[in-house]
C-alpha cells in the first residue's frame, strides 16, 4: 500500500501542471453542479414556498404571475390598476382579515415607490409572523404628509436616511432616457430594519402621494381625472394597482378565487400566491433542464480531463511500469496505480469543488439578492451535495479505466528492450 | 539440486515480416545454488530472452524451467510476479532505475513487491555499495558508475536466490566496469545468492571460473543471430 501511494503521489508529482489543470477542472464540474441544483431548488422556494404573511394578491385583468411578481417581489410593471370600490368591497368581506392597498408608478433611483396606508406599519406581515421594524429615530408616515418611509437596502444604496428629500421620478423603474422628476418633495421620516425581502428595496409612501404625484391621471370613472390641492378626491376616481389581501380561512381563497377569476370579469385574484409563482417555474424549468444538462456536461468534460491527462502520460510511463514489473509489481498494481491516481484528482477536485460551490452559491445569491431583494437560503441540504462528488468519483473511475487497462497489458520485454 | 534447471526450453518469434524464428532452444541447463555463471553470446543471439524467460518476465512456448524445485512454466502472471519479486535479481545493462525516484526509494520500490520496504536494510546496501552519501540524489543526478551500483543494490535488496545480469558492464567505462563487477560478485557471495551473467565481454567472462557460451547451449543460435 505504501508502494503505491509513493508512485501515485510522485506522479501526480510529476505531472504537477496537468494534474493542477485537471483537479481545477474537475472543481469546476463539482462545483456547477451542486450550485445549479442548491441555486435552482433555493430559487425555486424562496420565489414559491417562503411564509408569506398574506395569502393573495388582486389586481387588474390578466396574468396572475405578472401581479405576484409586481406586487410581492416588487418586479415587472403592473398589468394595471383596479377600482378603489373593489378594495372597499374586500376590505369589508367577512372572509378577508386584512387588505392593504398599493398603489405605483413612481421610483426614485430605480427603487420602487409604493403608495399604501399606514396599516402597512402595523398590520401587514410581510412575512408569517413579521412586521416592518422601524430604526431608532423612525417613525411611520403621516398619511396626509409628504413622508416616506424607505426600507434598509435603500437607505444603504442610496444614503437617505430620516430627515432626508427627495424627488419621486415617473415610473415604476428608472428611465435613463427620460427621466420625469416630479415636483413634489418628500420627506423621509422612517427607515426600515432589514427584512431580507424585496421589502428592502421599496419607499413606501401615502397611497394620495401617488394619486396626487403632478402629472398623475386617475381614470376610476373611465375618464381621466387630475386631482387638485386641497380638493378631496372622490371615491369613485381613485385605482389601485393591487390589493394584497390576508384571509381568514383557505375556504376563503376558494370562494374569492371563484368569485373573482371565473364570475367576475374585472379583476385577478393570484391565489395561493407559491401556486401562482410555481406555474412561472413550471413554465421555466427547461431553463433550468439546460442548466442542469450543461453541467452534466462539464462534468463530463472534466472526466474526459483527467483520461486525457493519464493517457497523455502512458507513454512516458510505460517505462515506468515495464520497470516496475521487472521488479515484481504484478498487473494489477500498474492497473490499481492509474485508478487510484484517477480516484486522487477526482477526489482533490470534488475537495475543492466545495469551494467552488460556495464561491458561487455566494455570487448568485448577491446576484439574485441585488436583482430582486430575494435572499435565497443557501446553505440548505441537497442530495446533489452528496451525490455529485460521488458521481464524479465513478465518473474518475471510468476515466482512469482506459489508461490503467494500457498500463496493465504493458509488455515488459518488449518495452524494456526498446530501452525508451 | 539445482537451482536452477532448464530442460527443453523454447521460445519462437513472429517477425515483422511474418515469418516465425526460434530464438531460444536449450535442451538442458542447470545452475547450482550460490554458484556464479558467465554466459557468453555475441549481440542477438538470445541472451536477453534466456534471461528474460528465466524471470518469467517472457513465457516459454514449451519446456521447463524449475527455481529451487518450483516450476515457472505454467504459473500464473501474479505467481510469477511474486517469484520474480522475491526470488530473483536483475541487473539490467541500462540499469533501468525510475526516474523521478531517489537512490533509497529506487531500492525500497524493489523491496516493496517483494518482502516489503525495509529502510535499514535498503541504506545499509547502499552504504556497502559507496552510496551512502547519494541517498536521496536521482538517478540523473548520480554518474553512470553509480546508477549501475544503486541497480546492483536494488536485484540484491530482497535477498534473491537469484541474480540475473544483462551485460551489467555493458555502459561503464573498464575502471568502473571492473568496479561494478567486483561489487556484485561480491555482495552475491556474501548473499549466497547464484550470480548467471550473460555478455560479450572476453575481458569480463574471463575473470569467471565458469565460463559458457550461449550458442553451445541454444540450438537455435546454429544457425545465425535469432
Amino acid at each position: 500500500m505504501s508502494g503505491l501511494r509513493l508512485i501515485v503521489g510522485r506522479s501526480l508529482r510529476r505531472h504537477l501542471l496537468s494534474t493542477t489543470i485537471t483537479v481545477l477542472s474537475v472543481a469546476l464540474a463539482t462545483g456547477l453542479v451542486m450550485a445549479v441544483f442548491a441555486v435552482s431548488q433555493q430559487a425555486r422556494m424562496a420565489f414559491t414556498g417562503g411564509p408569506l404573511g398574506f395569502d393573495a394578491v388582486l389586481g387588474a385583468r390578466g396574468s396572475q404571475v405578472q401581479l405576484v411578481l409586481n406586487t410581492v417581489f416588487h418586479l415587472e410593471t403592473s398589468p394595471g390598476n383596479v377600482p378603489w370600490r373593489l378594495y372597499e368591497e374586500l376590505r369589508d368581506d367577512k372572509r378577508v382579515e386584512l387588505a392593504l392597498p398599493y398603489a405605483l408608478g413612481d421610483n426614485y433611483e430605480g427603487y420602487r415607490i409604493v403608495g399604501t396606508s399606514e396599516e402597512v406599519f402595523t398590520r401587514f406581515e410581510y412575512s408569517e409572523g413579521k412586521r416592518f421594524e422601524l430604526q431608532p429615530g423612525s417613525r411611520a408616515f403621516d398619511a396626509g404628509r409628504r413622508e416616506a418611509v424607505i426600507g434598509a437596502r435603500v437607505a444603504r444604496e442610496t444614503g437617505l436616511g430620516v430627515g432626508s428629500h427627495l424627488h419621486p421620478s415617473h415610473g415604476v423603474e428608472r428611465n435613463p432616457i427620460e427621466d420625469h422628476v416630479h415636483e413634489e418633495e418628500y420627506v423621509v421620516c422612517g427607515v426600515l430594519e432589514p427584512t431580507n425581502s424585496p421589502n428592502d428595496r421599496v419607499i413606501w409612501i401615502p397611497l394620495e402621494g401617488i394619486w396626487r404625484m403632478d402629472g398623475h391621471r386617475l381614470r376610476g370613472t373611465g375618464e381621466e381625472y387630475e386631482p387638485e390641492d386641497g380638493v378631496a378626491i372622490e371615491d369613485g376616481h381613485k385605482e389601485l394597482s393591487a390589493v394584497v389581501l390576508k384571509l381568514k380561512s383557505p375556504q376563503a381563497g376558494f370562494s374569492l378565487s371563484n368569485q373573482i377569476n371565473r364570475v367576475g370579469k374585472e379583476a385577478t385574484l393570484a391565489w395561493p400566491i407559491g401556486a401562482t409563482m410555481a406555474q412561472l417555474f413550471d413554465k421555466l424549468g427547461w431553463m433550468a433542464r439546460i442548466l442542469e444538462v450543461v453541467a452534466y456536461l462539464v462534468v463530463v468534460v472534466a472526466a474526459g480531463s483527467i483520461l486525457a491527462s493519464l493517457y497523455n502520460t502512458m507513454n512516458e510511463r510505460r517505462r515506468e511500469f515495464a520497470i516496475l514489473r521487472s521488479l515484481g509489481a504484478r498487473r494489477a498494481t500498474v492497473f490499481g496505480v492509474i485508478l487510484v491516481e484517477a480516484q486522487v484528482i477526482a477526489l482533490l477536485g470534488c475537495a475543492l469543488g466545495y469551494l467552488v460551490f460556495v464561491a458561487i452559491l455566494l455570487g448568485a445569491g448577491g446576484l439574485v439578492r441585488d436583482q430582486t431583494g430575494v435572499v435565497l437560503d443557501l446553505w440548505v441540504w441537497h442530495p446533489a451535495f452528496l451525490w455529485t462528488p460521488i458521481g464524479m468519483l465513478a465518473m474518475g473511475a471510468v476515466a482512469g479505466l482506459l489508461p490503467a487497462l494500457k498500463a496493465y497489458a504493458t509488455d515488459v520485454a518488449q518495452t524494456l528492450s526498446q530501452g525508451s | 539440486m539445482a537451482l536452477l534447471h532448464i530442460s527443453n526450453l523454447r521460445k519462437d518469434y513472429v517477425d515483422p515480416d511474418g515469418v516465425a524464428r526460434t530464438v531460444i532452444d536449450i535442451p538442458s541447463f542447470q545452475l547450482e545454488a550460490g554458484r556464479q555463471v558467465a554466459l557468453a553470446g555475441r549481440s542477438g543471439c538470445g541472451k536477453t530472452t534466456f534471461l528474460n524467460l528465466i524471470s518469467g518476465i517472457a513465457t516459454p512456448d514449451q519446456g521447463s524451467i524449475q527455481l529451487d524445485g518450483r516450476e515457472l512454466v505454467g504459473l500464473s502472471d501474479a505467481e510469477r510476479d511474486r517469484l520474480r519479486a522475491n526470488e530473483i535479481g536483475y541487473v539490467y545493462q541500462r540499469f533501468f532505475l525510475l526516474e523521478g525516484y531517489s537512490a533509497l526509494e529506487n531500492v525500497l520500490l524493489g523491496m516493496m513487491f517483494g518482502p516489503g520496504p525495509d529502510r535499514a536494510l535498503a541504506r545499509g546496501l547502499l552504504e556497502r555499495l559507496g552510496l551512502g552519501d547519494r541517498l536521496n540524489h536521482r538517478p540523473h543526478q548520480l554518474s553512470i558508475g553509480q546508477q549501475q551500483r544503486v541497480a546492483v543494490a536494488r536485484a540484491l535488496a530482497n535477498r534473491p536466490k537469484l541474480v540475473l545480469a544483462d551485460e551489467p558492464t555493458g555502459s561503464l567505462d573498464v575502471q568502473n566496469a571492473e568496479e561494478a563487477l567486483k561489487l556484485l560478485r561480491g555482495l552475491c557471495e556474501e548473499e549466497g545468492a547464484a550470480l548467471l551473467l550473460v555478455s560479450h565481454d572476453a575481458h569480463l567472462l574471463a575473470t569467471f571460473d565458469t565460463r559458457l557460451d550461449l550458442a553451445d547451449l541454444n540450438r537455435a543460435s546454429v544457425g545465425g543471430p535469432a
